[in-house]
């Protein structure tokens, strides 16, 4: 069982982190950056067997962020996990910055695969889940998929041949997808579009076992991560989640998809995330030194 | 050595290479009778796997296996691997993934099948991706040498293979080394640049073209990306002229990669000669002659370029 408490918190720090980086950038994603936080938290410091010291440790467990526009997320985590400094997670989508606005591999270690063209990133954990059983590894594959993402043929390519692959000598067991379903496509909202319901019976048609979860309780995720690492063959988690989560005018709204938030937007978003009340805020930042240079640093942004 | 696929010398390279090489691993897409893994598949069933009629995963699955240590064959028609660009842009390109692609069934020489099954853009597809390699070689003995070279190059590789046989070019003796061209045939009057399918047609073309008082250089140029600067530069110094010659799209092919040398380093006339238009059904031998890549268009083509 993971610490609660720790990952909470953990959690919030980097939903500050990714407001932060976005405001800085001047571009990128929040919506979705803040609806798979919570995921990538429990995955990277409630479940992974990882070392930043180490990322390319052969029996290291991956993750894919086939979801590559939501990478504000990852790199906040992986900045507060060790893999690079936080100082610089403001030069995200800067000219010369490894933190390119879609995950590279190559220019930042950790990032196990490029994505962003979505649709791809299962197919590679397909392949790296493989590759790891065949190797005998016992290592652990999570690849985290959009909800609209899945409109991509590649994916159901792929989710029909991971149940089946490698039988009878090894099967996927090593492999959990977790689709991060906030229902909000750049567009509009996913139903609207091209809805991808019935989600659960898809996957478990193809082969997969489900489970359905609230992708903002860390206990649930943590709990269904059990349940599919206990299963024996790759298994999808459904997560329901809020598009924006965190930030009351992020929330459920699409436009906020792909949309930075100005300084003072980001100001107003970090109080909300650290859940300080209007009038009780500047009082909280005489306090609270380091909230206090945070909103000074976005505030010297809205100067430039 | 008798004529033989480059498809078939690749399946016979892999079941040798496999008996040393533990982390090769093959991936087909329902193809794998034609593009030659059968045997090793049937050898090494752990380490074979067919993925179906779905070659974007395919494509993902091989970055997969090789960001995991193993080196993976993803092979399918050229056409039809090498039509999931996308993903090999992002999954294999960008990612970095150490994937061999392999194209069988390269241009208009497949013949009847006809257009939906020639690899005709493939090149001028992966010319355009910074990091892969086009390696197409010219008959048996540099099939194999060049698929044994795959193995040890770190990184992605592409290797375009033919359906058809083809006759034995290189001399015996003869190395493949990944961007290095080789004189097949030394002459003072023009440069003729061939690979893959056509390249016996332009031994027998500057055959005929000596008969005529016309000596041409024949060059097998095995390496597409990158283009042998060196080797071209020199040769083309010498003769004044080029001829390309390839069973591709005129567009985006070899004789793009050579003109764009020529353009910038010595500029020389260029004469390209490859598939205009879409491909069709037929003989092959009748499709190489329609589309003037057999000995006689060569021939004519290079006297009319020479206007000799």
């Amino acid at each position: 069982m993971a610490d609660l408490a720790r990952l909470e918190t953990i959690s919030r720090d980097c939903r500050v982190q990714i407001v932060r980086m976005l405001a800085h950038a001047g571009s990128g994603h929040p919506g979705g950056s803040l609806s798979v936080i919570d995921i990538v938290t429990t995955l990277l410091f409630g479940r992974m067997r990882h070392d930043p010291r180490r990322p390319d440790w052969p029996d290291r467990d991956r993750l894919v962020l086939s979801k590559g526009h939501a990478v504000p997320a990852l790199y906040a985590a992986m900045a507060r996990s060790g893999y690079f400094p936080e100082e610089r997670l403001i030069t995200l989508r800067k000219l010369g910055s490894p933190l390119q606005g879609h995950p590279d591999r190559t220019l930042l270690p950790g990032i196990e695969a490029a994505t962003g063209s979505l649709g791809q990133g299962l197919s590679i954990a397909v392949g790296l889940a493989l590759g790891l059983r065949l190797a005998r590894s016992s290592a652990r594959v999570y690849c985290i998929l959009g909800d609209g993402e899945i409109q991509e043929g590649q994916v159901w390519e792929a989710a029909m041949a991971a149940p089946q692959l490698g039988q009878p000598a090894v099967s996927l067991g090593n492999l959990t997808v977790i689709l991060d379903y906030n229902k909000i496509q750049l567009d509009d909202f996913v139903a609207k579009i091209r809805d991808v319901e019935p989600l659960a019976a898809k996957w478990q048609a193809f082969g997969w076992p489900v489970f359905e979860i609230d992708g903002h309780k860390i206990a649930e995720i943590d709990r269904a991560l059990d349940q599919a690492e206990a299963a024996g063959k790759p298994c999808c988690i459904v997560a329901h989640t809020v598009k924006g989560k965190g930030v009351s005018f992020m929330e459920n709204n699409p436009e906020w998809h792909g949309k930075a938030p100005k300084p003072a937007e980001a100001i107003a978003a970090i109080r909300e995330i650290l859940g300080v009340p209007e009038p009780a805020w500047a009082e909280h930042l005489v306090r609270d030194a380091a909230t206090r240079a945070l909103a000074d640093e976005l505030r010297a942004l809205e100067r430039r | 050595m008798p004529a033989k696929a480059t498809r078939a010398a690749f399946g016979e390279a892999l079941l040798e290479l496999a008996e040393h090489h533990e982390r090769i691993v093959t991936l087909d897409a329902d193809l794998s009778k034609s593009t030659m893994t059968a045997g090793f598949a049937k050898k090494h069933p752990q380490r074979a796997f067919n993925l179906g009629i779905a070659e974007q995963n395919m494509v993902g699955v091989g970055a997969g296996l090789a960001l995991a240590g193993w080196i993976p064959f993803v092979c399918s028609f050229a056409c039809f691997v090498v039509g999931r660009f996308e993903t090999i842009r992002m999954s294999v390109a960008y990612t970095g993934a150490n994937v061999k692609l392999v194209g069988t069934h390269a241009g208009i020489a497949i013949g009847e099948d006809g257009y939906s099954q020639m690899g005709l853009e493939d090149i001028a597809c992966l010319r355009a991706l910074p990091n892969i390699p086009i390696v197409q070689p010219a008959d048996e003995l540099e099939t194999k040498q060049a698929v044994a070279y795959a193995v040890e190059h770190d990184g992605p590789l592409y290797l375009r293979l033919t359906r058809q046989n083809v006759e034995p070019v290189c001399p015996p003796g003869y190395r493949f080394e990944l961007g290095r061209w080789r004189v097949l045939r030394p002459g003072p009057d023009v440069t003729i640049v061939g690979s893959g399918g056509p390249l016996f047609n332009c031994l027998q073309a500057a055959t005929a073209l000596a008969a005529v008082g016309i000596s041409a250089e024949v060059i097998n140029a095995s390496t597409i990306k990158p283009v042998d600067q060196e080797l071209l530069l020199a040769s083309a110094g010498r003769t004044g002229h080029v001829v390309t010659v390839e069973d591709h799209a005129i567009a985006g092919g070899l004789g793009s990669a050579v003109a764009e040398v020529l353009s910038e380093a010595l500029l020389t006339p260029v004469l390209r000669l490859g598939v205009r238009g879409f491909g069709e059904s037929g003989d092959p031998q009748g499709l190489y002659a329609r589309h003037g890549l057999d000995a006689t268009g060569i021939a004519d083509s290079v006297r009319k370029f020479l206007k000799r």
